[in-house]
């Protein structure tokens, strides 16, 4: 599903590399964290995923696409079929939740018919139906994010990608928020959640991948966030 | 491809930065109506060539002594210049016209005015032999043999006169067409600044389309019929600014020369065919300086 063979990145403003020989392999349908201290390279990690940078060296595979040699003219068809989530939402606050979701798909084409369709779907999925017209405004975080999950998986996704979604939410939203990420991913959707978040990663017991300096540093198949921490 | 959508988009982009839109479209609008007027010029010199082609002729006017003597060219010189004239080679006709007729021709060019015919004597006018040549191109050689012979007062040639009057017509186009060329380097750095605002106010949005799989079209798309449609809202502006123009200020300045014959009348035909051009440079020159802009100054 997801493969990184030896990828390197070094930027160019930078000596030191923000991946270093990197090899992880991820199956379809797993749900795995990516932990690691700011800067140790799980940002990169993910924007390598979504070709928004190429590797220095070595090679990234996601689903079928050779995703550091395809060409930018494919790049749509990648990004497509991966969903994002970020710690500050990205709604457009000029535009409903419904709108907001619907946006996802109106900027890919889909046919009019088809998003009045499944938009109301996913948001009855996220559990937000009844709230299609409100404004994010009016929305608390955790519903915030809600809509930002429904807009990534409105398109039915491979991979979901999510990066501290819970970095602005407090516990127990945070919790809820996990569990629609589980829900997610039981539907097949990889999930792959980058986070600093040591509870919910000891309470989920999932693959944990550590990075630290840019390298992988731990691959822990039912792991916790730190050993004796 | 959803049309829709984009239209939606393009609609809000302008009317988001409505200040920058109407510079944008004001600057592209008088570029436009400059180079509108120059090419209204070059068809008029073009008219005024067709028309005068084949008409021009050399007059060869005869000092006061002649004219008031001699009505019928039968006495020297001006018979012998007469005969003089005929057998000079590249001669076509040469027309005898004595200082009556000449008046009569003057009122009949001049009708339009009535306060210069009131002024005008037949004594001012001399008695002239109008010579028509097979190459129009040629007059030197009647200057040359004639100026200055007893009985000549003077060699004047239309064509002279008429090309001093094209390189006039000729500088205003100039002027108008430099001027068009400089407001039109205005309007491209307008659209192209316009564009970058545009981008940066929906930064957001473009960032999600990119993220969601939009195609490079679907989100640059909005931002080049943004420019276009407003290049294409300065044309109808610079084609309505031509068309006033003509009706309030060109008509009244140039009935006199009109209704005389002498400069052919700009019509709203004229402008009718000078206009697709202007559409056709607003919509080149908004679309490529926008794809430029985005190309090389935007990343979406």
């Amino acid at each position: 599903m997801i493969r990184l063979e030896h990828v390197s990145k070094v930027y160019k403003t930078s000596t030191r590399p923000a991946l270093d020989d990197v090899s992880v392999e991820m199956e379809k349908g797993e749900f795995v964290f990516l932990i690691g201290p700011s800067g140790s390279g799980k940002s990169t990690f993910l924007r390598l995923l979504l070709r928004e940078e190429v590797p220095t060296r070595g090679r990234v595979y996601v689903s079928n696409f050779d995703v550091a040699k395809m060409s930018r003219r494919r790049v749509p068809r990648l990004r497509q079929s991966i969903g994002c989530v970020f710690q500050d939402f990205r709604l457009l606050p000029t535009k409903t939740v419904a709108e907001n979701v619907a946006f996802a798909l109106e900027v890919i084409g889909k046919p009019r018919n088809t998003i009045v369709k499944v938009v109301p779907e996913v948001l009855q999925l996220v559990g937000l139906d009844g709230k299609e017209d409100r404004f994010p405004t009016e929305l608390s975080g955790g519903e915030q994010q809600r809509v930002a999950i429904a807009r990534a998986f409105v398109n039915r996704p491979l991979v979901l990608i999510a990066d501290e979604p819970t970095g602005n939410l407090d516990p127990d939203t945070s919790q809820d928020i996990m569990l629609l990420l589980e829900r997610i991913n039981r539907t097949g959707t990889t999930v792959i959640m980058a986070t600093h978040d040591h509870g919910i990663v000891d309470s989920m017991r999932r693959r944990v991948v550590e990075l630290s300096y840019g390298k992988v540093v731990r691959d822990d198949a039912r792991g916790v966030y730190g050993v004796g921490r | 491809m959803r049309t829709s959508f984009v239209f939606s988009e393009v609609v809000t982009g302008l009317r988001r930065n409505v200040t920058m839109t109407i510079a944008m479209i004001l600057t592209t609008a008088i570029s436009l109506g400059l180079l509108g007027g120059g090419l209204l010029v070059v068809r008029m010199v073009d008219k005024m060539q067709a028309n005068y082609a084949g008409k021009l002729e050399v007059s060869v006017l005869l000092t006061n002594d002649v004219s008031a003597n001699d009505k019928d060219c039968t006495q020297q010189p001006c018979s012998g210049l007469r005969s003089q004239l005929e057998q000079t080679s590249g001669v076509e006709t040469v027309v005898f016209q004595n200082r009556d007729e000449g008046f009569e021709r003057f009122k009949r060019i001049f009708e339009a005015q009535p306060e210069l015919l009131k002024l005008a004597r037949p004594e001012a006018i001399p008695a002239t032999f109008r010579v028509k040549l097979e190459d129009p191109e040629r007059t030197d050689v009647i200057r040359q043999a004639f100026e200055g012979k007893p009985g000549v007062k003077a060699v004047d040639d239309q064509g002279k006169f008429l090309e001093r009057f094209f390189e006039g017509l000729n500088g205003l186009r100039d002027v108008a067409l430099i001027l068009a060329l400089i407001q039109a380097f205005a309007a491209l750095l307008l659209i192209s600044n316009t564009i970058q605002v545009s981008a940066f106010t929906r930064r957001v949005e473009v960032g999600i389309m990119r993220l969601v799989g939009a195609t490079r079209w679907y989100t640059q798309l909005p931002f080049l019929i943004e420019a276009v449609v407003a290049g294409i809202i300065g044309a109808v502006t610079a084609v309505a600014g031509l068309v006033l123009f003509k009706a309030f200020f060109l008509d009244r300045i140039t009935r006199n020369l009109t209704e005389s014959g002498l400069i052919p009348p700009t019509g709203y035909l004229d402008i009718l065919f000078v206009s697709p051009w202007l559409f056709l440079v607003a919509i080149v020159i908004s679309a490529t300086t926008g794809y430029v802009t985005l190309r090389l100054y935007v990343r979406l």
